[in-house]
């Protein structure tokens, strides 16, 4: 009896310890290992360092650290602009993303009962189909001679072609097309909770319409709002792909900065100086983002 | 409630939205059955980049590549998301539980950059072969934090009488999961399995940074080919993508309604 109730607890046991396990390996420790590297980057060359990269193929790699070091050193500016750029693309973009869903949000959440589901399905789809594909969706619209001049040029908007692609206007426009789902569902989830008779109530007693908005809809969103900013957010100020097909080379983003680094440069450490960097960045978001969700779910429960 | 009304407002944001989301979608499905070899020109009605696409012998193999992580990363990663949703929802405070906590959220809102670099300077670091399996640990990392807030959503809203009652009835705690608790959460393990699926499928930046020789998936390969310029086979590809996804969606949806309408028929 005693051994069955040892055997039970340790498989009792295994539950969180197999995912907690994975985890620690497979995102804690390659987590630290880049804080090391990036931390360490003057000392690689030093012993403490040595033995997790001794069996590395890219130790040769590594003997012109100094020489990269120094150009970070140097180049500082650019990760200064890349960072700062990130941040104001990223800002603006979840500016931009608030003023474009909060409409559709509203407006799904005003829809007849019977059509939401159909609704949230229609803005979740296009989601599951690759994030991939539907930014290269927008470089045949795009580009010049593409189809929106030939659209606008149809109906005599136009009569110059107009280039978009390349520009950050075009990483404005993917970056909200593709996190749209992000910003609409929070909203939408706070907006069809929302009781209608405050908003009748207010009218009633003579305010505008505007202005009930502003007292009513929107403290009430709030959470909506928060959540959704920063879910698309965080995101964008590491993105990649979007930067790096739709902007132009003038177009800095600090993900994009550490791709180059990586796969251009080859120059890992300083890789992993800028992920960090990113990190830090990233910081404050994702804990007030943490404790937004963790509050959301405690109120669920 | 007072009865909603749609004013014309909400009905021109819906309808505007909806097109923004959709019109560039359609138009890459439209354009992929273009005759002409510039993207942008109509040049009239014609498969042949679907038969150019299946004659392409390194984007089949690199499809399948993406297909097999995809199954095998989705496999694992529901397993083990599972198994971190129990653990946070049924075994309250257990030691390290906020780190825990911390590093199922983190990796979902981490810029993809980080993830795919620290994961590829693990496997350097313990001398782990870049390739298929590099790729399959990645993404497996990556997706079973989305199935973890998938099925502990469910299992936080769910009944917790129904597991009482068995074991109140003597079910050992093993027994009281498959035959009580599983079939309960089991429409959120599958959606959790599509959803670390459709991340996998979908993956560019992780599996760019952990692929190695031969392991070259779709992502990949359709990223290089797009750098180029655009290519009417490209746009095949994705538009034979979004019809397969398009299907599998909304046979998921179907399935889910008629699996609800039949639990709602039995409880009357």
């Amino acid at each position: 009896m005693m051994e069955r109730t040892l055997t039970r607890r340790l498989s009792a046991g295994l539950v969180p310890a197999v995912p907690y396990l994975w985890l620690g390996v497979l995102f804690l420790v390659p987590f630290l290992i880049v804080l090391k590297i990036s931390l360490s980057d003057p000392a690689v060359a030093q012993p403490p360092y040595r033995p997790v990269f001794e069996w590395s193929d890219i130790a040769g790699f590594f003997s012109g650290l100094d020489f990269e070091n120094f150009t970070l050193l140097v180049e500082d500016d650019l990760y200064f602009r890349a960072t700062l750029s990130s941040v104001r693309i990223a800002a603006v973009s979840t500016l931009l993303l608030l003023l474009v869903g909060f409409p559709i949000a509203y407006g799904m959440a005003r829809a007849p009962e019977r059509y939401r589901t159909l609704l949230v399905a229609a803005i979740i789809l296009p989601f599951w189909t690759s994030f991939l594909i539907r930014i290269y969706a927008w470089v045949a619209i795009l580009k010049p001679e593409g189809l929106l001049t030939q659209a606008l040029m149809a109906i005599g908007l136009i009569s110059e072609p107009v280039d978009i692609l390349n520009t950050e206007t075009a990483v404005y426009i993917g970056i909200v097309y593709a996190y749209l789902p992000f910003m609409v569902l929070p909203l939408y989830a706070t907006l069809e909770k929302m009781d209608d008779t405050l908003l009748e109530a207010a009218l009633d007693l003579g305010s505008t319409p505007w202005r009930s908005f502003w007292t009513i809809t929107v403290p009430l969103a709030m959470p909506g709002i928060i959540a959704g900013s920063l879910l698309c957010f965080i995101p964008a100020v590491g993105e990649f792909v979007i930067p790096d097909l739709l902007g132009g080379s003038e177009t800095l983003m600090i993900g994009r900065q550490l791709w180059s680094e990586f796969f251009s440069n080859r120059d890992w450490p300083l890789a992993s100086a800028v992920a960090i960097l990113l990190l830090i960045v990233l910081v404050v978001p994702i804990v007030i983002y943490r404790d937004v969700e963790a509050r959301r779910v405690e109120t669920q429960r | 409630m007072t009865m909603r009304r749609l004013s014309v407002f909400n009905v021109t944001s819906l309808v505007i939205g909806f097109a923004f989301l959709y019109l560039p979608i359609l138009l890459l499905v439209i354009y992929s059955f273009n005759a002409s070899r510039l993207v942008t020109v109509w040049g009239g009605f014609s498969t042949q980049w679907y038969g150019a696409l299946f004659r392409n012998e390194a984007l089949m193999e690199a499809a399948w590549v993406t297909l097999r992580v995809a199954l095998l990363s989705a496999t694992l990663a529901t397993v083990l998301g599972t198994l971190a949703a129990l653990a946070l929802t049924r075994y309250g405070r257990f030691p390290g539980r906020t780190l825990f906590t911390g590093m199922v959220y983190a990796p979902m809102v981490m810029p993809e950059v980080i993830t795919g670099l620290s994961l590829l300077l693990f496997f350097v670091a313990v001398d782990f072969d870049r390739g298929f399996w590099t790729i399959t640990l990645a993404h497996t990392t990556l997706t079973m934090c989305f199935v973890t807030v998938v099925v502990q959503s469910r299992l936080m809203t769910f009944d917790r009488s129904l597991e009482e009652a068995a074991m109140d009835l003597g079910a050992p705690p093993l027994r009281t999961f498959f035959s009580v608790t599983l079939p309960l959460i089991a429409p959120s393990i599958v959606a959790g399995f599509l959803l670390a699926f459709t991340l996998s499928m979908d993956d560019l930046v992780i599996a760019s940074f952990n692929t190695g020789p031969g392991a070259t998936t779709l992502p990949i390969k359709i990223y290089s080919a797009v750098r180029l310029g655009l290519s009417p086979e490209v746009n095949a590809a994705s538009a034979l993508l979004i019809g397969i996804v398009t299907l599998g969606v909304i046979s998921a949806t179907l399935i889910s309604k008629r699996s609800v309408m039949r639990s709602r028929r039995n409880a009357h």
